[in-house]
């Protein structure tokens, strides 16, 4: 039986009527059109798919759209546009931290999570960090540079 | 892959959970952060007829001392005993331990109460209510019953549970005495499921251990406390060899089994090694050196 559900994402609020065994991943992708959310291997191993639900850093894929109702959700596309990119997303653009695209939506949620709960004083710890996000290009050599430049600009030192 | 289809139910207290696990005849199951239940219904490996959400049945995410005793209710989230000055301070081989259970997105969600009943033989959480003696706390049509974590674990991913028995607290006893502790973990990747790890604790009384507490997992079905090495080290001085005694017995109490992964052999040494360096860790801890 479908139930109704009532969520913010990115600000905006919608209302939506989901059968429960809805993977919140295809809810955002394919009920709200946004695509900016990556789908990789649908069982929470990837991280590609990851948002923050209520600031916390989450697996679309392992969560219900049902259980989200009430919540707020902030996916890639609410962390800034094309023209005013947010810190993380500009050092990703900076230090060349992404190749083909597919992992990034999920490192730049995890890093947004990473700053906001960690020191992050060390590579080790960056890099641990990210241990639940693959990228298959394996660029995580950057990945952890841009990273390392936002931790470094909010821990106060030069990059 | 997705979800067969199941019915869906919210209940606002554990009695009507209970209620409703029971009126699915054994085929209903407990949704709690949903971390270990949502690949299997994405897989399609278990097909529930309903599945029953615990979310919002208040009451179920406390952290609390009671004088010797952390009572953690079963929904506290893995992030929240990874932050938490609480278990920092009282159950500091526990607080050791968090960073290791999967990743950051995955703790933000995963409950104390479903690591524990899905009873992984790999998973931290498990071990440590063995470790600690935790006292597993579960709810069912008859009311409430109190379960040794020892006696919870019976295999890999099964635990004593009836169908409609819920877990609903948790209580881990604090080793106030144990200054010394470490825990030690080998993954193939930082936050995957342990391929071996210990977890050591000890009082010193003049200089030689009057008391320890060890717990391994990897290395058989259930998390398993032993209690062989925790007499053989009783009485031990510090020194390399009395490590290297600690991990010849911690080896020899311990039979794993190949896997397609590791070979039996392997998984035995491994555990040594890791019994060793928590030795020595622990030790170092106990009289205020850094491990």
């Amino acid at each position: 039986m479908k139930r109704d559900i009532g969520v913010t994402v990115n600000g905006r609020r919608y209302e939506a009527r989901v059968e429960p065994r809805r993977l919140l991943s295809d809810f955002l992708r394919d009920t709200l059109g946004l695509t900016g959310t990556h789908v990789g291997c649908e069982h929470g191993v990837c991280g590609a798919c990851t948002i923050l639900i209520n600031g916390d850093s989450v697996r679309s894929c392992l969560t219900l759209a049902v259980r989200v109702d009430g919540m707020e959700i902030v996916t890639v596309e609410g962390l800034g546009s094309p023209d005013q990119l947010n810190a993380l997303q500009s050092e990703f653009r900076e230090k060349h931290g992404l190749q083909c695209g597919f992992c990034t939506p999920g490192m730049l949620i995890t890093g947004m999570d990473l700053l906001k709960k960690y020191p992050l004083a060390s590579d080790q710890e960056i890099r641990e960090g990210l241990s639940g996000n693959l990228c298959r290009c394996t660029g995580y050599q950057n990945i952890v540079a841009a990273i390392r430049a936002v931790a470094r600009l909010r821990n106060g030192s030069a990059t | 892959m997705k979800p067969a289809a199941f019915d869906y139910v919210v209940p606002d207290s554990l009695e009507a959970a209970v209620q409703a696990l029971a009126a699915a005849n054994g085929d209903g199951k407990v949704m709690a952060g949903g971390q270990s239940l949502m690949p299997l219904l994405n897989f399609r490996m278990t097909r529930p007829s309903i599945v029953v959400d615990l979310m919002r049945i208040p009451g179920l995410s406390s952290i609390e001392l009671k004088s010797d005793t952390v009572s953690i209710g079963a929904l506290t989230r893995h992030a929240d005993l990874e932050f938490s000055h609480l278990i920092a301070a009282r159950l500091p081989v526990m607080a050791a331990a968090m960073p290791h259970v999967a990743h950051l997105a995955i703790r933000n969600r995963g409950t104390i109460g479903g690591s524990l009943s899905h009873a992984d033989p790999a998973a931290e959480l498990p071990m440590l209510a063995v470790f600690y003696g935790a006292t597993i706390k579960a709810q069912g049509p008859n009311g409430r019953r109190e379960i040794p974590a020892e006696e919870f674990f019976i295999s890999a991913l099964t635990n004593c549970l009836e169908p409609e028995e819920i877990v609903f607290e948790i209580d881990f006893p604090v080793l106030k005495a144990h200054i010394g502790w470490a825990f030690e973990e080998v993954a193939r990747r930082f936050g995957d499921f342990a391929l071996a790890c210990i977890a050591v604790s000890f009082e010193l009384r003049d200089g030689r251990i009057a008391d320890a507490r060890v717990a391994v997992m990897g290395v058989a079905d259930t998390p398993r406390r032993l209690r062989e090495a925790e007499d053989a080290v009783r009485g031990a001085q510090r020194g390399g060899e009395t490590a290297a005694r600690f991990a010849e017995v911690v080896r020899s109490c311990v039979s794993p089994s190949d896997d397609i992964h590791f070979s039996a052999e392997y998984r035995k040494n491994l555990i040594g090694a890791l019994a060793e360096k928590a030795f020595m860790a622990a030790w170092a801890r106990a009289v205020g050196e850094k491990p």
